[in-house]
């Protein structure tokens, strides 16, 4: 048994940390995510020259061979830098789907350049009904001649504002909750009857509320089989699982630093905070809920890594203890740090914005505890 | 035993409910049905509507311009009050200056700053916590030194709420350096407009500007606005946070707010069916209700202990902290209801712009209002301190 990481792991742990500890700052992160964008262009230059986009791709697709350890390290590195450029959306989902599901003409088309940096994708996934459903897709797509004509709504595309194309979720056969029947397009927003509502989102991040009237797509738009797209879906949705747990997992590490370094130099009634017992039993708390965390993020990779039949499983026992963890460290974190922790200036608040957001992400508590009793 | 109300009690709850239905101003009814924040003059408006009738300076004595109610029926108007809606009163002048002003004042301070609260005519802000004195609040440094018939005062306080609003500001301020560090310290009231003056917003995690910094430099106070004798302003900051304290667990607006999610549960769309439809999340919603009945029943047993004659003591801490538990998970439980759409966030302007609001209506400051109510846990004296008080207070040790 050996949960220690490669060398190339290491070195890739440790090329990101030290582009977050010296170039990542709070204050140009909080620049950047003011801006239309929302991230910072040239940075994003940086992580494709630094490989870091092309990790989770073949070698055959032009990329690094990557696997969900790889996935978990990046990830969690990014995470205690609070980093906000797009990642997940665009490189393990659109690229997760493109590089399973796609053409070699698709392939060629498109990965080369999210491993260059040079496009933008998202996946439209969720619909203001699905919340976490993957079946649930009322959005339809109908065949007309050599084109699919989509018609419906999706909601909170992450990366949608930025996105050269999208990985459009939609229904070519059976009901509103039925696996079968799903397939996947590829759309360019700019279609005649694709309109994008673009808005900021409390943790810094871009999103976009879809809407499809009407829009024609030729077939050739189409990515993986028509109406077997569900399989698919699930285990890209799962693979991003693992990199927002292990996102979290890095934000609570840099949390529990961040409050237990304040509580050491903030003095009240003479002393400081962190000779009260009171408050050192409840950042032990905090720390033994990232151990445990992190102990399931190592667990999962691993399974995910071997292909494992209960990888599934995995996935959903992880995020449930990432949205139990996430509420407790970053209310706790706040908390500890009185006042000072709700003020915008600071950057405890700021992490805690974007764990907050994680606990939904992919699916809250209830529906992975839901998940893994039906599993 | 009898837990219900007299029949005097239910006319006069009818009377304050009709009341409320005649007079709360439409536009302002509004904006706080659809979200929409409330203005300076919007809580001016509705303050001055209820000081027209006699009813703002509820736990006023009479004498001052109170309303001489029996502790019941200050419980059933604030129930109302909340159960409508309306804009929390704000506690500064009415709950806070006033009455240490009535207590501790002189007559020649009544007669000048007591009319300017009840009719609403002076916004008064709380000069309380400073950077390096929070939950340590006796440590506190701004000082005044006597000068002839002025204080001069320096001094930064922090988390000073409305104060961007504020004409007037009561301080806590150290006239005297001594050992014990609750010594020393008096109640002084500063004309925000004099020179030296100078407010600094502080922007929360929710994007909003709701308190400040507030810079004290140089500042000349004359000594006519120093309340009870120098030196004697920690029993009148003791006597003030009891005050803060009651009304804190603001259960009413809980009872309003629990309310309209489960409505809520009802109407947003999960699957083919709606949310309510959803066990994991009704049975938290039932259980958060049920904590909210107990918190309930045990602050009406604090008002009937009081109607005798009681005084709330460390039973105030206790609803504070029941009560800002419920608020802050209740917060949490409406950004779960939401999924994704608790995420968007949304300025002031989009709130009321053409263009619509991105996921249900109410979405928009759900998720601002979850971040926003981390502060009720450590405002008030925070709930470590409040556990210290009960702890001390109740439990003996």
């Amino acid at each position: 048994m050996d949960f220690s990481l490669s060398e190339e792991q290491l070195l890739l742990k440790d090329s990101i940390t030290t582009f977050v500890d010296k170039d990542y700052l709070f204050d140009v992160r909080q620049k950047s995510i003011k801006t239309e964008l929302g991230y910072s262009s040239d940075f994003w230059k940086t992580f494709a020259d630094l490989g870091w986009l092309g990790m989770p791709f073949s070698e055959a697709d032009g990329g690094y061979n990557g696997g969900p350890i790889d996935l978990m390290v990046i990830m969690e590195s990014l995470g205690r830098g609070l980093v906000v450029e797009p990642y997940i959306p665009n490189v393990v989902l659109a690229g997760g789907l493109v590089s399973r599901l796609g053409s070699e003409e698709q392939k060629q088309e498109l990965l080369p350049k999210i491993i260059s940096g040079e496009i933008q994708m998202s996946v439209a996934f969720s619909e203001p009904q699905s919340r976490f459903d993957l079946n649930d897709v009322i959005t339809s797509a109908k065949k007309d001649g050599d084109n699919y004509i989509l018609d419906g709504y999706k909601a909170v595309v992450m990366n949608g504002p930025s996105s050269n194309s999208i990985v459009v979720v939609a229904r070519t056969s059976g009901n509103q909750l039925d696996k079968e029947g799903l397939s996947l397009f590829i759309v360019d927003p700019s279609s005649k009857g694709v309109s994008l509502r673009n808005y900021s989102n409390v943790d810094g991040s871009k999103a976009s509320e879809v809407t499809l009237e009407n829009v024609s797509t030729p077939a050739s738009s189409l990515l993986g089989n028509e109406g077997g797209a569900f399989s698919a879906l699930e285990e890209v949705i799962d693979l991003a699982t693992l990199a927002i747990s292990a996102e979290a997992v890095g934000i609570m590490e840099k949390m529990n630093e961040i409050t237990l370094e304040y509580t050491k130099t903030r003095e009240q009634f003479g002393e400081t905070l962190s000779s009260f017992q009171a408050l050192q039993h409840r950042m032990v708390d905090t720390f033994m809920a990232y151990e445990q965390t992190k102990s399931l993020l190592l667990m999962c990779a691993a399974k995910l890594t071997d292909k494992s039949d209960d990888a599934k499983k995995a996935v959903s026992a992880l995020k449930y203890q990432v949205g139990i963890a996430a509420k407790h460290v970053g209310e706790e974190s706040v908390q500890l740090h009185g006042g000072m922790g709700v003020t915008d200036e600071t950057n405890i608040g700021h992490y805690f914005k974007r764990l907050t957001t994680i606990r939904a992400i992919f699916g809250n508590t209830d529906y992975h505890l839901k998940r893994y009793s039906a599993l | 035993m009898n837990l219900s109300f007299s029949e005097e009690d239910l006319k006069f709850q009818d009377e304050v409910r009709s009341f409320i239905a005649e007079n709360y101003p439409a536009d302002i009814k509004n904006k706080m049905d659809n979200g929409i924040p409330v203005s300076k003059e919007d809580i001016q408006t509705w303050q001055r509507i209820l000081s027209k009738k006699g009813w703002f300076a509820v736990n006023w004595p009479e004498e001052y311009g109170g309303t001489g109610w029996s502790i019941t029926q200050k419980h059933i108007f604030q129930n109302e009050l909340a159960d409508a809606n309306t804009p929390t009163l704000v506690p500064f002048g009415v709950s806070m200056c006033g009455p240490v002003v009535y207590t501790f004042g002189s007559q020649e301070q009544k007669d000048r700053f007591l009319p300017g609260i009840i009719n609403n005519d002076v916004w008064w802000c709380q000069g309380y916590s400073e950077p390096g004195s929070g939950s340590d609040l006796a440590s506190l440094k701004t000082k005044a030194v006597k000068d002839g018939d002025h204080y001069i005062v320096n001094g930064t306080k922090t988390w000073t709420t409305m104060a961007q609003h504020a004409d007037w500001i009561f301080c806590l301020v150290r006239t005297e350096t001594t050992d014990i560090k609750q010594q020393g310290i008096s109640f002084l009231l500063i004309d925000m407009k004099t020179p030296g003056v100078e407010v600094k917003p502080i922007i929360t995690i929710d994007g909003s500007h709701e308190v400040n910094m507030v810079y004290l430099d140089n500042v000349k106070v004359p000594v006519e606005n120093l309340i009870g004798e120098e030196g004697a302003g920690w029993n009148i900051a003791k006597f003030l946070l009891a005050h803060e304290r009651t009304g804190i667990g603001g259960i009413p607006a809980l009872k309003r707010e629990i309310r309209r999610l489960r409505e809520i549960t009802s109407e947003l769309p999960l699957g083919e069916g709606f949310l309510k439809d959803d066990e994991l999340f009704m049975d938290k919603l039932n259980k958060l209700e049920i904590d909210l009945l107990a918190a309930e029943y045990s602050e009406l047993r604090t008002l009937a202990a009081m109607s005798k004659g009681g005084h709330p003591g460390p039973e105030s801490s206790i609803l504070k902290i029941k009560g800002t538990d419920l608020q802050q998970g209740l917060s949490d439980l409406f950004v779960e209801a939401l999924g994704y759409y608790a995420h968007p966030f949304m300025s002031e302007d989009d709130l009321i712009s053409n263009e619509g609001r991105i996921g249900p209506d109410f979405a928009a400051n759900v998720m601002p209002h979850y971040l926003n109510y981390r502060k009720v846990s450590i405002y008030g004296g925070s709930n470590e301190i409040q556990r210290n008080v009960i702890a001390k207070a109740v439990l003996g040790i």
